[in-house]
């Protein structure tokens, strides 16, 4: 605990420095951007638009290589990362897995070996069901559930990850009981839903529009404290912005977003960080980015500095709870 | 009929001078990838993808497939020429077209894979431009249940095949399920085998353990065989090129049963692996000429080859309709899709049928410029052999290393693929088979999640694998393949109860 306070105070001093020694650092090589996932994708999407955008606005003197190291859920990625202490040319990009990765597998490498540069959105999970299923809104839906307990099969991306922890969260709140069926990514779990193999999933917007637009699956609620941007219509009778909160909806969960973030090797100097942070800022300024940001209908948010610090604070000790009441920490 | 009209349209769209020298460029860059063991398609369409960030999606998903199919054809050149598939999915090729390699035939060997290959391509296309929305439908039915009976039947076709024991066979399948559950587990969210390596943690590549069982395994056989390759006497004529293309129609059996396979398995998410091992399988037991499979048979090459690419243009299908890849492939381009602007799903046909039908129209001449431009190469390719070993030797070594690095950018993958080199030579050494650890390593994870999937929706009863007519006629079909052989023996023993003493 000590240690994680100082990391904080440590880094929270070079924040506020940062603003003075802006100028004095630029990248003098090539930068490596290394993306936790496989090539296609959502961390992998962020970190390519995030390149096209620097490479259009000449936001960076020096050229960039994409490398994936997505092995492990990005574990490898973020190891390789840490490896490499002291280096200012590798960004890393991934979710908050950067920080939840290491509770519920062995792992050879801690957050606080990373350094955190900037969180550049906030991407959204929704409570989807069949199209066709006779439920109206989430309320009935979960009382459908409570009715007939662990015969409801909730789909969702890997194991351990963001799905099954809300859908842990959905149970504590509601009292109903699913069986969680991992696969290998949010696609997958929408076609499954689709096809009618699961009974809802809780995947992110991008995930679920195509099949939602094709009149296959239906939002019921959105796990955010508002609802989202957007009222061009997708459906015949709805668009974005006409889906309830889950709070509004009667599930009492009032927030679960999964940040995309940004980071860099430990040890490296406090004017390299800031240098990114105000990179980053710009591309998240451009209509490029605004673009993406609306196609997945993510939310727009741009932390750094102590404002990033307080949000993986807080989200690590939400997450950590779920994963000591399920028993997922490994010691 | 709308379908037609649509693809004319499409024609139109993909038939202007630039999209053809695309193509070209594309299949150019493809093949080289291709040759090169371990850069393979996906890697070389994601180094291609920052390039296609600033052109319109129609062009840019033309260079990229032109790419995919280009790099296929590459795979199969190296399987015939050096016994080292440049692609998994043409590891099935090496059975007969190295043979044939070897006995001074690589021109025909050339020539049939690549027309065969084609031909496989063509089919697979069509069916997307005739069935498109029905086969949508259709892979909507296909649950964890059913994909571990696809994969069950891939299996089972590949069993009783082969010269080696069944003993040996199981104990080589065997390792490459072992070797496949290296690394995170879907299911349980844990690592597995790892041993406190962090480099294991991304478990262990196929396409190192091809380049290392086949690769250097090859290699180290050759050395001690008397450093030379048998093709050296292959002459190389022109005319061989034309008089092996009229010999195509001969397979037209094989073409057609090997085209069906293809595309069943690209749809259903077998893919181009299963597809080849399963037809190669497949034409062994259903031939008049069995003895000559493993010697050369030109039916073994031409099977696998057809199988491959029908899988692997039809896999183009589920990407574009239900937005999930077939392929490793497939995956980079959906990512690339995304940064275009366009949403893979059931809409895609509907918002954007200029890019779905010009896509589809670039196919067909995608595959038919590869066609032309690969069999111009053979020559070329041919010729190769003719160098001697002491040149051509350690130029493999040093690509095999190139290809083994390129997989991951990681040290330890050359290692590793030095290990699977002398695992290889052991293995042919010993007369064990190297193919099934192989199918065994490409789809072992893949049907264990399917299986454990199923499992957690059944609440651990096996009966969810009867529990639709779909899933059960796939088991049925994978129990008969699998138990065949061993039945049609016992009842051959039956018939003379004197011999079957012994057995029962």
């Amino acid at each position: 605990m000590l240690k994680k306070t100082s990391w904080l105070v440590a880094t929270a001093v070079a924040v506020t420095f940062s603003g003075l020694a802006q100028a004095d650092w630029k990248p003098t090589k090539p930068v490596e951007f290394v993306v936790t996932s496989a090539p296609g994708g959502g961390t992998d999407n962020f970190a390519r638009v995030v390149q096209s955008i620097i490479a259009k606005h000449k936001l960076m003197e020096q050229s960039i290589v994409v490398t994936n190291k997505g092995g492990g859920s990005g574990a490898e990625g973020f190891i390789y990362t840490k490896v490499a202490t002291g280096d200012s040319h590798k960004l890393t990009f991934g979710t908050n897995n950067a920080y939840l990765l290491p509770y519920v597998a062995k792992l050879a490498y801690k957050p606080d070996e990373l350094t955190p540069v900037a969180a550049m959105a906030l991407d959204e999970f929704l409570l989807w069901v069949k199209a066709d299923a006779p439920y109206k809104d989430a309320k009935s839906y979960i009382e459908a559930v409570k009715a007939k307990p662990d015969t409801f099969k909730m789909g969702g991306s890997q194991s351990k990850d963001t799905d099954q922890t809300l859908t842990s969260l959905i149970q504590d709140a509601t009292g109903a009981k699913f069986i969680y069926v991992p696969f290998q990514g949010g696609g997958a779990a929408g076609v499954q839903l689709a096809g009618g193999h699961i009974d809802s999933n809780t995947n992110n917007p991008n995930e679920n529009a195509g099949q939602w637009k094709a009149g296959a699956v239906t939002p019921l609620c959105v796990f955010s404290p508002t609802r989202l941007q957007g009222s061009a219509k997708v459906t015949a009778t709805m668009g974005w912005s006409d889906i309830p909160t889950c709070k509004e909806a009667g599930i009492p969960i009032d927030q679960f977003q999964m940040p995309r973030t940004v980071w860099l090797p430990g040890g490296v100097p406090a004017e390299a960080v800031a240098f990114y942070a105000d990179v980053l800022k710009k591309v998240s300024e451009t209509p490029e980015w605004k673009e993406y940001i609306e196609r997945t209908s993510q939310t727009d948010k741009f932390l750094a500095g102590q404002d990033l610090k307080t949000f993986i604070a807080a989200d690590d000790a939400k997450n950590r709870k779920v994963f000591e009441e399920e028993g997922w920490v490994v010691r | 009929m709308e379908n037609f009209a649509s693809l004319l349209h499409g024609f139109g769209v993909a038939l202007t001078t630039y999209h053809v020298m695309l193509m070209m460029v594309g299949v150019l860059l493809g093949i080289l990838v291709g040759v090169l063991p371990g850069l393979g398609a996906p890697n070389g369409v994601s180094l291609l993808l920052p390039l296609t960030f600033t052109m319109d999606p129609v062009a840019a998903i033309i260079l990229l497939t032109s790419m995919y199919w280009g790099a296929l054809f590459g795979g199969s050149t190296t399987s015939i020429l050096f016994n080292i598939p440049g692609e998994p999915s043409s590891v099935a090729t090496t059975f007969d077209g190295y043979p044939m390699a070897r006995q001074g035939q690589a021109t025909q060997a050339l020539t049939l894979a690549f027309l065969s290959a084609g031909f496989g391509a063509l089919v697979g296309v069509i069916l997307i431009t005739v069935l498109s929305t029905w086969v949508a439908k259709f892979a909507l039915r296909f649950s964890s249940p059913e994909y571990f009976a696809v994969y069950f039947l891939a299996f089972a076709s590949f069993i009783g095949l082969g010269a080696a024991s069944p003993f040996k066979t199981i104990v080589s399948m065997g390792l490459g399920f072992a070797f496949a559950s290296v690394g995170m587990d879907t299911v349980s969210g844990g690592l597995r085998l790892t041993y406190g390596f962090n480099e294991l943690l991304s478990g262990i590549s196929f396409l190192i353990a091809v380049i290392g069982l086949f690769g250097i395994g090859e290699l180290m056989l050759t050395m001690e065989e008397g450093l030379r390759f048998d093709g050296i006497r292959a002459r190389v004529r022109i005319g061989d090129v034309f008089r092996t293309i009229a010999t195509l129609p001969r397979y037209w059996v094989t073409l057609l049963r090997s085209s069906i396979i293809g595309c069943w398995m690209g749809i259903t998410p077998g893919g181009p692996t299963a597809a080849s091992f399963m037809s190669y399988g497949l034409a062994k037991r259903l031939s008049r000429r069995k003895e000559g499979f493993g010697q050369g048979e030109p039916e073994g090459v031409v099977a696998p080859e057809t199988a491959d690419h029908a899988a692997g243009s039809s896999a183009i299908l589920p990407m574009l309709a239900l937005g999930v890849p077939g392929s490793a492939t497939a995956a980079v381009m959906m990512g690339g899709l995304m940064i275009w602007g366009l949403n893979p799903g059931p809409m895609l046909f509907v918002e954007r049928p200029d890019f779905v039908w010009g896509l589809i129209a670039s196919m067909y001449l995608g595959n038919i410029v590869a066609v032309l431009m690969v069999l111009a190469t053979i020559p070329l390719f041919a010729s190769i052999l003719r160098i001697p070993f002491a040149i051509i030797g350690p130029v493999i070594v040093v690509v095999c290393f190139i290809g083994a690095y390129t997989v991951a950018g990681r040290p330890f993958d050359l290692w590793l693929a030095l290990a699977f080199g002398v695992v290889g030579y052991l293995f042919k050494k010993l007369d064990y088979p190297i193919a099934p650890l192989v199918l065994a390593m490409v789809l072992g994870d893949k049907a264990e999640d399917a299986f454990r999937q199923s499992m957690i929706m059944s609440r651990g009863s096996l009966s969810i694998f009867w529990s639709n007519g779909l899933v059960a006629t796939l088991m049925l079909i994978g129990l008969a393949l699998a138990f065949g052989p061993l039945l049609s023996t016992a009842l051959g023993r039956l018939v003379k109860p004197k011999a079957s003493s012994a057995v029962a």
